[in-house]
C-alpha cells in the first residue's frame, strides 16, 4: 500500500505550524557595507584634540615598539615576534577604551595592546623571549595571558564578564582575535555564549588579510566578518582598522553598551599586516609587493599625523617630541631585554599543582641532583 | 565543610551514589556562594542522570545554569569565571561528549597555574560520567581516564562508593586546582547505608584505601571495577586465595605508597580497569609496582583491562568489560606453583 492509497489520501492535510517569531529584528544588527571612517571625513570635525594627541603618542610608541621587538629577534634576544606594524591603531584603541577595572584578553599578536594598557614591555615579551610562558600576574593590570591557541581566550572573556555581572561588578571584557581565528570553533561558541548570556563583552576581530599565508577568501565566505555577529543576535560593526579615531569611537560605543547592560558587540577592524606573520615567516611566498605598498599608503600613523597637522593639533615640534619619547621607550626595552633573564630550573615543578604530587617531588629531586652534580 | 559535619547525626539510611553526589554539590553551594554548577540540561531537568536535581530550584538558575550545547564553550566560560574568583562545577554529559572541550582542558585548564607562576590557579571541578556496563549506545560508555592522567596539571579523582562520592566531590570542589571527577555511571544507582544529614568527613585527595584485606595477592583498581574486584575476591576464597583489594580513589595523585605497601606484603598484584590496556593507567601502575616491589614479587604484575578496541556496542559489551571470571583466570596465572 502506498501513501496515496491510504484512507483520506487526496483530502487536504494542510496544517499550520504553531506561531514562531524571530527573537530580534536582524536589521539593526547588520554592519554598514563600508568600513566606518573618521579621519579624512566630516566626522573628524568632532575629534577630541587631547584624545587624538594621546592616540598619536601611543601610535608612534607602538610603531617604535614593533621595530624594536623585531630587531631583538635578529639579535637573538627574542625567540620569535609576531609584528603588528600596520595594525597599531587597533592595538592602541583596544587598550585606551578600557577602564582600570576592565579586562583585556589578547591573542599572542597583541603584546602592543597589553603594553599600551600599561604592562612593562619586558613582561609582555616574556612569552616570546622564552624564559616563562606568562611574564606577569594577569590580575595586576587585568590582562589575561597571551593566548597562542587561536580564539581559545574568547570563551574566557565571556565567562569572566558573565561572572562579574553575576556579582554586580562594573566590568567589561575586551577580547581580541584575528581573521583566521574566526574560523575556530571557540570563536563561534564564545560569540554564542556571550549573546545568550548578554555578557558585557566586546569582540575585536583584526582582519589583517592573512592567517599566516592563507588569505581571507580561503578563510570565510561571509559578506564581511562583522556579518557573523548577526547570526548570534549581536550587532556587528565594520571599521577601518587603520583609522584610530574610528576605532576608538566604535570600540568606546561597544564598551559603553556592554557596561550599560546592552550585551556584546562584535567589531571587524579592516587592517593589514605589513610585515610577515613572524620573523620566521617569508611573506613573499604568498603576496606581492604592490599589495603591501598600497596598504603602506593607508598607514595608521600617517593617517592621524596628516589629520592632526592639517587641523593644527600637531606640529613639527610635537612630532619630534613623540618620536623622542618613543626612542626612550625603545632604549629602555633594549636595556631590559639585554639583561639575561634569571632562570631557575626548579621552577619547572613549582607551579604545576598547589601541592606537589609525590611523582613531581621525585622528579624535582632527580633534576636537583643532576644540577648539583653538574656544579661539582 | 564544618557546618555539614556539625549537624546532629541522623540515622544512616540506604542512599544511592547519585543522591550522595547531588548532596555534595548542594552542601558546597550552600556553604560557598562562589560555587556555580553549569552544563547541558543541569538546570530545569536536573541533568540526564538527575545528579543536579533540585539545585536550580534551590539556588536559582544563575547558580545552576543550563548552558548552550557546546562543551568547549562551557569549559572555556568556566575558565573565565574561575579567573574572576568563582568556583565552577562543570558537568560533561557523557565521557565521549567531553572531547570537544579538550583544547580548553589541555591548553588552559591544566596549564593556567603553571603558565602564570601560580598567580592564576583555576579551581574548576569537571564532572564526567564515565565507563560502560549500562547498555549505552556508541559514544556513551568510554573510559577516558588515560587522556586525563596524561595531562600534567589535572587532578583525576574517581569514587567507587556512596560515601566517597560525597566526600571526594566535596574535596574536589574545595580544591584550588582543576579536578577531573570521573563518576562511574553504572554505580550511580548503587546503594549503601549513608547518612546525608551528617556526611562523613571530607577526605583528602590522593589517598588510596584497602577495601578488603588479604594475604595472597593484591587487586589494584578504582571506580566501576571496585565492586567487580570485591566480588572476585569473595569468589576466590573457594580457590583458596585471600585477595586484598586496593581502591585508588584518585589516579592523580597516585598513592604509590599504599599500593606498594600492599604488594610488598602479598607478593602478587593484578591491576583491574575498564580502560584499554595499552597506555592505560594500569600500565603505569604495573611499571611502578615492578620498580618498587621487584624483590618482593612472586610473579609478574598482570593486568585485566578492557580490550584495546573502540568501546563495543551494548549487546557485546559483556565480552569487553573485566569480569569476575577474567579476574580469577588472571589471578590463577600468578605463578602459584614453584
Amino acid at each position: 500500500m502506498t501513501v496515496q492509497e491510504l484512507p483520506g489520501a487526496g483530502a487536504s492535510h494542510r496544517s499550520t505550524p504553531p506561531p514562531w517569531r524571530p527573537r530580534t529584528d536582524a536589521a539593526p544588527l547588520l554592519p554598514d557595507p563600508e568600513p566606518y571612517r573618521v579621519l579624512g571625513t566630516e566626522a573628524a570635525d568632532r575629534l577630541d584634540p587631547a584624545l587624538m594627541r594621546r592616540c598619536y603618542a601611543e601610535l608612534v610608541r607602538g610603531r617604535r615598539y614593533n621595530a624594536q621587538a623585531t630587531a631583538l629577534t635578529r639579535q637573538g634576544r627574542l625567540a620569535v615576534y609576531p609584528s603588528t606594524v600596520g595594525q597599531e591603531a587597533c592595538e592602541i584603541a583596544a587598550a585606551l577604551v578600557l577602564e582600570e577595572q576592565d579586562w583585556l584578553f589578547p591573542s599572542y599578536r597583541d603584546t602592543l595592546a597589553a603594553v599600551a594598557r600599561g604592562l612593562d614591555p619586558v613582561q609582555a615579551l616574556t612569552l616570546l623571549r622564552g624564559d616563562w610562558h606568562t611574564g606577569y600576574d594577569p590580575r595586576e593590570l587585568r590582562i589575561a595571558p597571551l593566548s597562542t591557541p587561536l580564539a581559545t581566550q574568547l570563551p574566557h572573556a565571556v565567562g569572566l564578564a558573565h561572572a562579574a555581572r553575576l556579582r554586580g561588578d562594573d566590568v567589561v571584557a575586551l577580547a581580541m582575535v584575528g581573521d583566521g581565528g574566526t574560523s575556530e570553533g571557540d570563536f563561534h561558541e564564545a560569540m554564542n555564549f556571550a549573546a545568550v548570556w548578554q555578557a558585557p563583552v566586546v569582540f575585536l576581530v583584526q582582519n589583517n588579510g592573512f592567517a599566516i599565508s592563507v588569505p581571507l577568501a580561503k578563510q570565510s565566505a561571509a559578506p564581511t566578518l562583522a556579518h557573523k555577529a548577526v547570526g548570534y543576535g549581536m550587532p556587528g560593526r565594520l571599521v577601518d582598522g587603520n583609522d584610530v579615531a574610528a576605532m576608538h569611537e566604535v570600540l568606546s560605543e561597544a564598551v559603553r553598551r556592554a557596561r550599560a547592560g546592552g550585551g556584546p558587540t562584535m567589531i571587524e577592524a579592516v587592517t593589514y599586516r605589513i610585515e610577515a606573520h613572524t620573523n620566521a615567516d617569508d611573506a613573499t611566498r604568498y603576496r606581492g609587493d604592490a599589495e603591501v605598498e598600497a596598504w603602506k599608503a593607508h598607514d595608521p600613523v600617517l593617517l592621524l599625523e596628516r589629520e592632526l597637522t592639517a587641523r593644527g593639533i600637531l606640529d613639527e615640534e610635537g612630532i619630534r617630541v613623540e618620536r623622542e619619547a618613543a626612542e626612550e621607550m625603545a632604549a629602555t626595552l633594549r636595556e631590559g631585554m639585554n639583561a639575561d633573564p634569571v632562570l631557575d630550573p626548579m621552577d619547572l615543578f613549582a607551579h604545576v599543582y598547589a601541592e606537589q604530587t609525590g611523582r613531581l617531588r621525585e622528579q624535582a629531586a632527580m633534576l636537583r641532583a643532576e644540577l648539583e652534580a653538574g656544579d661539582e | 565543610m564544618t557546618t555539614a559535619t556539625a549537624k546532629a547525626k541522623a540515622p544512616a539510611k540506604p542512599a544511592t551514589m547519585a543522591q550522595a553526589l547531588t548532596r555534595a554539590m548542594r552542601d558546597a553551594m550552600a556553604e560557598d556562594p562562589t560555587v556555580h554548577v553549569m552544563g547541558e540540561d543541569v538546570g530545569t531537568l536536573g541533568g540526564v542522570f538527575r545528579i543536579t536535581d533540585g539545585l536550580a530550584k534551590e539556588f536559582g538558575e544563575e547558580r545552576c545554569t543550563d548552558t548552550p550545547l557546546a562543551e568547549a564553550g562551557i569549559l572555556g566560560a568556566a575558565v573565565g569565571m574561575a579567573m574572576y574568583g568563582l568556583r565552577p562545577v562543570v558537568e560533561m554529559q557523557f565521557d565521549a561528549f567531553a572531547y570537544p572541550a579538550f583544547e580548553q582542558l589541555i591548553s588552559h585548564v591544566a596549564k593556567m597555574r603553571n603558565r602564570t607562576r601560580g598567580a592564576m590557579p583555576l579551581p574548576i571541578t569537571i564532572r564526567v560520567p564515565y565507563g560502560g556496563g549500562i547498555g549505552g549506545v556508541e559514544h556513551h560508555s568510554d573510559s577516558s581516564e588515560a587522556y586525563y592522567v596524561a595531562t600534567p596539571g589535572l587532578t583525576v579523582v574517581t569514587p567507587a562508593t556512596v560515601e566517597d562520592a560525597y566526600g571526594l566531590l566535596r574535596a574536589s570542589i574545595a580544591s584550588d586546582d582543576p579536578v577531573i571527577f570521573l563518576e562511574p555511571k553504572r554505580l550511580y544507582w548503587s546503594k549503601s547505608d549513608w547518612s546525608p544529614q551528617a556526611p562523613a568527613r571530607v577526605p583528602g585527595i590522593g589517598k588510596a584505601l584497602v577495601r578488603r584485606s588479604g594475604t595472597s595477592a593484591t587487586l589494584i583498581t578504582y571506580g566501576p571495577s571496585l565492586p567487580v574486584c570485591l566480588e572476585a575476591a569473595e569468589a576466590a576464597r573457594e580457590e583458596g586465595w585471600d585477595l586484598e583489594v586496593v581502591d585508588l580513589r584518585s589516579l592523580v595523585p597516585f598513592d604509590e605508597d599504599t599500593v606498594v605497601e600492599s604488594v610488598r606484603r602479598t607478593g602478587r598484584a593484578v591491576v583491574v580497569h575498564e580502560a584499554g590496556g595499552f597506555g592505560g593507567p594500569g600500565a603505569e601502575i604495573a611499571a611502578r609496582v615492578t620498580e618498587r616491589c621487584f624483590h618482593h614479587l612472586e610473579a609478574p604484575v598482570l593486568r585485566v583491562t578492557g580490550f584495546d578496541i573502540p568501546y563495543p556496542p551494548p549487546m557485546l559489551e559483556k565480552y569487553h568489560l573485566p569480569g569476575v571470571d577474567r579476574i580469577l583466570d588472571t589471578v590463577a596465572r600468578l605463578q602459584w606453583e614453584n
